[in-house]
């Protein structure tokens, strides 16, 4: 048996799970379609009204929210309450360049930080911790989610930011950091830092690590497991329904436990949107139950998943997703940024480049490269070479303040990018992550 | 006056400069003069030749080739000749870009080809200053 944070909620039955969800999805959509108009239009549009949604067996009437619909509606558009009653704002990228801002009421950011609470248990936290967060904090979700978590714990918090290793390993070893929340590629990365400086594992005090914001493999797991001496946890969320924390893993580790009582969550088939049952692999989609500034009801997520219920041996009675094992859509995820093709061609055209391009991403000492070829066009060519690097680093820095990451830019012959049946590969991705 | 260099555009991996210039060649053209500039991604081949025209339609289907005028200034060949040039154009405040020189023709004459922000100041001053450069004519019967 684990140990557990609301213990109530945590291991309650299914039957008590399934009628907190049937009273609160009521609720919600009641909500949603009193103070969301876009949401409220698409119901009429499809003549469902708040009284046809009895349970969540009702939901699958519902219509489907996609990014597309969160850039149309941008900023306010689904907006659940008065600004006023607004507490904060996260946000993450967009397909084309416009972002996605989500807003948090106080009882949202109380939900959501709850919810990373939650996790940090099931991975053995406890007042006694000292746990070090070197999420990005900022617009990102991950800081402030694990950070709000990691308080409601009793944790003594470190909150480290991302980057700095040095300043990283400092603290790590001189305050006695216990728990480690970070991107997975950046907890590889400083393990490999740390036997650099001659650390043996069992010098530090870490015992577990939350690592979320991207895709990693068991492989990796292992890795991290054995550089740093401790067990590994996933975190999985996202900032449309709130941030890290809507599922996470408890000491079993075969998949990450969702929120139930906050998040409901199916997996459709992406193409048919038919709702398919436990065990079979579909787009993961989410139903807020209880939000308050941001609500979304049907949110495609583009991840694919699998759900189970089957008995878990920690106790917890919530259902299970697996690792995400794929996308609907072209986006990367790069060092825990969301990166969409559609993103670069856009800054590429405004810089006056042609749209031939290609994305080379791999994962090199478990970090994430990022390289972009674009094809040269005549009129851009100089015979200076101080004149092409400019082009270079003013295209980087247009890459950086549209995609949050900057990548390295090549600039390339033209007509020299592969093209198959005419049409030239965007992405090639050498990580295997999946 | 001022000279017409072409420049172009070279990926860096093997064998990307020897094409171009076997194609420069092949189309019987004669390189005069000849500079590399590299970059981690590419180099830029510039080069003086006896036929601007020709050269840009061998090497245009696939090597982008721009034209530039550029300074040519033919010097003794000996010890401080450069840098008596040199102080010409940094006493009018001249900037330069890059400088490549070659040598041939008549003996005991080098050359030396400017690129700098201003072709047309550049080449009143040295005038004034009696140092002879070359248009793209008397470059070709200098050397020939």
């Amino acid at each position: 048996m684990g140990n557990y944070y609301q213990p109530e909620i945590e291991t309650a039955s299914r039957e008590k799970i399934l009628e907190i969800q049937n009273e609160k999805i009521v609720r919600q959509v009641k909500y949603v379609y009193d103070h969301v108009k876009y949401y409220r239009d698409l119901m009429d549009k499809q003549n469902v009204k708040p009284e046809d949604i009895k349970s969540v067996d009702d939901i699958k009437k519902l219509p489907f929210l996609s990014k597309d619909d969160l850039r149309e509606a941008y900023p306010y558009g689904l907006l659940g309450t008065d600004l006023k009653n607004c507490v904060r704002i996260h946000s993450t990228s967009g397909t084309t360049g416009k972002r996605v801002v989500a807003f948090y009421t106080q009882n949202d950011i109380d939900m959501w930080e709850e919810c990373c609470a939650r996790a940090i248990v099931a991975a053995g936290g406890t007042s006694e911790d000292v746990c070090q967060v070197c999420y990005g904090y900022g617009l990102f979700t991950g800081g402030s989610g694990l950070h709000g978590g990691s308080h409601k714990v009793g944790c003594l918090t470190l909150p480290m930011s991302s980057g700095n290793t040095d300043r990283q390993i400092q603290f790590m070893m001189d305050l006695n950091a216990t728990i480690l929340c970070c991107t997975p590629s950046y907890a590889a990365y400083i393990g490999e830092s740390l036997a650099e400086r001659g650390y043996k594992p069992e010098d530090n005090k870490l015992k577990a690590g939350i690592f979320g914001a991207e895709p990693w493999t068991e492989e990796m797991r292992q890795t991290i497991e054995k550089s740093l001496g401790i067990k590994a946890f996933d975190i999985y969320g996202l900032t449309e329904t709130s941030g890290p924390g809507v599922s996470y893993e408890c000491e079993e580790q075969t998949g990450l436990h969702i929120n139930e009582d906050h998040f409901y969550a199916e997996i459709i088939d992406p193409e048919t949107h038919e709702v398919l049952p436990d065990g079979e692999k579909g787009e993961l989609v989410f139903t807020s139950l209880d939000k308050e500034g941001f609500p979304l009801l049907r949110y495609r997520t583009k991840d694919i998943c699998v759900l189970t219920r089957k008995k878990c041996s920690c106790g917890r009675t919530h259902v299970k997703m697996s690792k995400p094992m794929g996308r609907t859509d072209d986006m990367m995820i790069i060092r825990g940024v969301n990166v969409f093709p559609s993103q670069i061609e856009a800054v590429l055209l405004k810089e006056g480049y042609t749209p031939n391009y290609q994305i080379e991403v791999d994962r090199v000492n478990n970090t994430d490269t990022f390289d972009i070829y674009v094809e040269f066009s005549p009129e851009m060519f100089s015979d200076k070479v101080a004149e092409i690097q400019h082009r270079e680093r003013d295209l980087k820095n247009a890459m950086r303040s549209m995609l949050g990451i900057g990548p390295d830019i090549h600039l390339v012959a033209p007509k020299s990018i592969e093209r198959s049946e005419g049409k030239a590969k965007r992405v090639v991705d050498k990580r295997k992550l999946h | 006056m001022a000279i017409t260099q072409l420049s172009a555009f070279l990926e860096n991996r093997p064998g990307m400069l020897c094409d171009a210039l076997s194609a420069i060649t092949g189309a019987g053209v004669n390189i005069r003069a000849l500079s590399v500039a590299d970059t981690k991604d590419f180099g830029i081949l510039r080069i003086i030749v006896s036929d601007p025209e020709k050269t840009k339609e061998v090497l245009g289907d696939d090597i982008i080739v721009k034209e530039t005028k550029v300074v040519a200034v033919r010097m003794d060949d000996r010890s401080g000749a450069l840098k008596g040039v040199l102080e010409i154009l940094k006493d009018a405040g001249v900037n330069i870009e890059y400088v490549y020189a070659f040598t041939g023709g008549s003996k005991g004459n080098s050359y030396v080809v400017l690129r700098v922000d201003d072709t047309d100041q550049a080449e009143s001053i040295l005038a004034q200053k009696e140092v002879k450069t070359f248009n793209d004519e008397d470059l070709l019967d200098y050397l020939a």
